[in-house]
Parts: C-alpha cells; structure tokens; sequence
C-alpha cells in the first residue's frame, strides 16, 4: 500500500492574508505531503467539510485573529460529528498565549506552531506523529 | 475489511466512508478492489461530465457554478477535481476548492480533491474507481476537472459522456485552439470570463471553425456558450445544453458507444496493470528480473527479447485474480 500524508491548511475566521499558510502548505507540498489548500476566510463547518470530503490525515489550521479559542474546538467538535477519523493530527498556527495551548490541547491539539517556527520543524513533526 | 458494510454505508450516501473509499483506492489498499468491483456491478448510470481547458480559465469556478444548477434540478453533485503532483517531492498542492465554495457547504455536493501522482493525461489512476464509488453513493453527475496543463487531457474522453472544453478571451492565437486537437474532444465549447473583452470574438471563431468541420446528418454538433462562471452568467443555459448532449448520446446510440469504447479501454487497463504487475512480481521473486536487465545492460540482449521471455516463462498459470498491489 502506498499511501501518501495528506493535510489540509485551511484558514478560519476573519483575518485577512494568507501568507503564512501559503508558505506551509508549499512547505509541505515540497516534503513530499498532498496539500488540500482552501483559502481564505473558512467557517469551521466548511474546514469540517473538507476534513471529510478529502480524507485528510493532518488538519492545519493558521489563525492570526486571536479567536483560536473559538474557532479550533469547534471545527474538531463538527469532524467528530460528521463521523470523521479518530486518528486526525490536529495542529494550530498562531500566535497563540501560553494558558491558551493547553486549553487547545484539552481540546484535541496535538500542536501550537508559533510564528516564525522553520517549516522543517512542521515538516518533522507530521513525518513523526501523522498517520500517513 | 468490512466489504458488504462499506458497501451499505456507501448506498447511504456516508460521505466519510465515501472519502475513506477513494483514499483506499488512491492507495491501492487491499480490500479495495473487491469495494471498487462492487460499487462497479451497481454502477454505469450517472452523467460523466469532464471539464477540462488552460490554466486558470475557470474550471474549478464553473464546477462549483454547475453543481449548484444541478443542485437546484433535484441531484447530488459528485466532483473530482486533480491537480499535477510535483515530480521532484511527489508531493501537491490540491487548490481546486478555494473556488468551489459555495457549493462546498451543500450536503447534496461531494468534493474531492486527487493528485495525479505521476499519472500522464490530466487525470490519476485512481479517476475511474472513484467515479465508480460516487456513482455507488449516488451522486449523478459526476464532474472530473482535468489539471490544466494543456495537453493530453484528451484522456477525460475516456471516462466523460459529455466533455467541456472551455476556453477565454486572450488566451493569444486562437488557432492554438485546433491545433492542440481541442475541438475533437468538446461536446460542449465554453468560452468563460465573458466579462472580458473579446469573448464575442472568441465565440464567433469557435463557430466558425465547428462549422468547418463536416458532420454527418444527425450528428451532435458541439454549440458553443458565453459564461461568466464567477457571477453564474450562463450556467443555467450550459446545465441544460450538458442534458440536451446526454440527452442526444441516449437517443442516437452514442452513449452506448461510449460506454463500449469505455470498457475496452478499461478491460486494456486492467490487463495490462494485473498481468504486468503478476510478471514482475514472479520475475522479481525469481530473480529473473535483475538478471534480464543486467543482459539488456550489457547489450547482450534487447528489453523486447526479454520481455518477452518474462511474459514467456511467468505468464502460463498465473493464479487469479492476482492483485500486484495486494
Ligand atoms: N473575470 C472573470 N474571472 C473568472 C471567471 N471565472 C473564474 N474567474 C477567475 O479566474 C481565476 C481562475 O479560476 P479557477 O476556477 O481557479 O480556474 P481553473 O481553470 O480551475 O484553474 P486551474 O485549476 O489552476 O487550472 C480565479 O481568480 C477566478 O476567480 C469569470 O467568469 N470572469
Ligand atoms: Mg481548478
């Protein structure tokens, strides 16, 4: 069986550029990943969607808006839902304050990337922990 | 793997099982096959509509546009869209949804994003099982937006009843246009971006140049619509000119021919995959495979002697259905 690591890089919420996670998602595109990018301004029922319909094994969310604390629990909530997988990687890019982390991990985060994290470390790490 | 269940919850409609399906397809997972010959027994009966044009011209907006006017006609959508896998990571960036999201949220739509994974022609090995698993979960149409390379995606023919060919203003030479044999394969011409100048131009050149082309009496003649994809203008007209086509394939023959061109094409495929991967693998074990290639190396022998030998020596008594991949 050959299969490959697919990940999704979605952006929810309202904040308005996409620079970030066009660099991740060339990133790993280059490290070999299938990248299912879907632009900006995502609800998490569409994130939740796509989560499905694409089979993904990682869900990278980018969120600069601060509303992570929102927005990320709410989109795992809606895969679980909708009869996802249980063995999704779920990882946060962000700025995202320290008490917040592990309030997202007790959430299903397996991961916070903060700015600025190299891309390797990204690429290392669902090497590592993902499904594939 | 629970073949009879998968099956169920694929007549349901589930689309996470239908996602799971294609993956394992994608992936030649064992088990596959045996879901993928089911949902095939059960299949053959939903609109194939293949979109295919340049890059950037609008296929993946149109996609979305079409789904929500079958949508609208009382039918689930299936799309699958693929996108090139790069041949340096073998990875991809699948970007075909950004433009698909108003019918994204729709629960009577299901989309897919494939990599072509080192597949030539515009498509990816696993197209035609995935068609088959939507069909099994009931979605019809089903439309597969070829990569927009340009070239070769004259293989969307093989799998598609009705092929759009869509094009836009400024696309430079408009004559580019015949000579990458792009007016053989279109059923139905679409010149997008009609808000640009120059698609009247357009319009009337494609015309001009299907008129050319003699047909006999009774033939499809492939008419050609102005669409503004991203604001809906025209896609109503384009929905019901793909049924007119359907609806023309039914009535002549044609759709039964494509259905039989379509099935020596894949019983060519099939053929070739299984006994191809059979031969390797039982001339690999024997290592007979390194041996032969080290003669073809040494120009001691030619591949075409060899190979033939292999086909010679590990083809009789094949036991089947030996899957290579399982
Ligand atoms: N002006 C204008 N722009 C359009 C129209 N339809 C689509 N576009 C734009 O054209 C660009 C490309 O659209 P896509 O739907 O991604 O095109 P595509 O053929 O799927 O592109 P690839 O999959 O990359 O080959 C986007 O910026 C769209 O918003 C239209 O009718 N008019
Ligand atoms: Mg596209």
């Amino acid at each position: 069986m050959e299969g490959k690591i697919r990940v999704l890089v979605a952006k929810p919420g309202l904040d308005g550029h996409d620079r970030g996670a066009k660099v991740v998602a060339r990133a790993l595109r280059d490290a070999g990943f299938e990248v299912v990018y879907t632009g900006l301004h995502q609800t998490p029922d569409q994130i939740a969607e796509a989560v499905i319909q694409e089979d993904v094994d990682v869900v990278g969310l980018s969120i600069l808006s601060g509303a992570h604390n929102t927005l990320v629990p709410r989109v795992i909530e809606l895969v679980k839902k909708k009869g996802g997988r249980q063995d999704l990687l779920y990882l946060v890019g962000g700025i995202v304050p320290r008490e917040d982390v592990d309030y997202l991990r007790a959430a299903g985060v397996s991961e916070v990337f903060g700015p600025g994290t190299p891309t390797e470390d990204i690429v290392a790490y669902i090497r590592q922990h993902a499904k594939g | 793997m629970d073949v009879p269940s998968w099956v169920e919850r694929l007549a349901r409609g589930d689309k996470a099982a239908l996602a799971r399906a294609i993956t394992l397809v994608e992936n030649r997972a064992p088990g596959a096959r045996e879901l993928v010959r089911q949902a095939f027994l059960r299949g053959g009966s939903s609109l194939v509509v293949g979109l295919t044009g340049p890059p950037g011209v609008g296929k993946s907006t149109l996609a979305s546009g079409l789904a929500r006017a079958f949508l609208g006609r009382g039918r689930r959508v299936g799309v699958l869209a693929v996108d090139p896998t790069s041949p340096f990571s073998g990875g991809a960036i699948l970007g075909d949804r950004i433009r698909m999201q108003e019918a994204a949220g729709e629960p009577g739509v299901f989309i897919r994003s494939l990599a072509t994974r080192g597949h030539a022609g515009g498509l990816c090995r696993a197209i035609g099982d995935s068609i088959r698993l939507l069909e099994a979960a009931g979605f019809d149409p089903i439309l597969v937006e070829t990569v927009g390379a340009g070239q070769g995606e004259v293989e969307v023919m093989r799998y598609a009843d009705t092929v759009l060919v869509l094009l836009m203003p400024g696309l430079g030479d408009d004559i580019q246009a015949i000579k990458a044999g792009i007016l053989e394969i279109g059923d139905v011409f679409v010149v997008n971006k009609a808000d640009l100048p120059g698609a009247d131009r357009m319009v009337r050149t494609l015309e001009l140049l299907l008129e050319l082309k003699p047909l006999p009496p009774g033939t499809w003649r492939p008419p050609v619509l102005a669409v503004v994809a991203r604001d809906m203008v025209g896609v109503e007209e384009l929905t019901q000119a793909i049924l007119d086509h359907a609806g023309h394939l039914k009535g002549s023959g044609g759709w039964e021919a494509r259905r039989a061109a379509q099935a020596e094409a894949e019983l060519g495929d099939a053929l070739q995959e299984q006994l191809l991967g059979a031969v390797v693998g039982r001339a690999k074990e024997a290592g007979e495979w390194g041996r032969a290639a080290a003669r073809i190396r040494e120009r001691q022998s030619d591949p075409y002697t060899e190979a033939w030998a292999l086909v010679e020596r590990f083809g009789p008594g094949l036991s089947a259905p030996h899957a290579p991949e399982d």
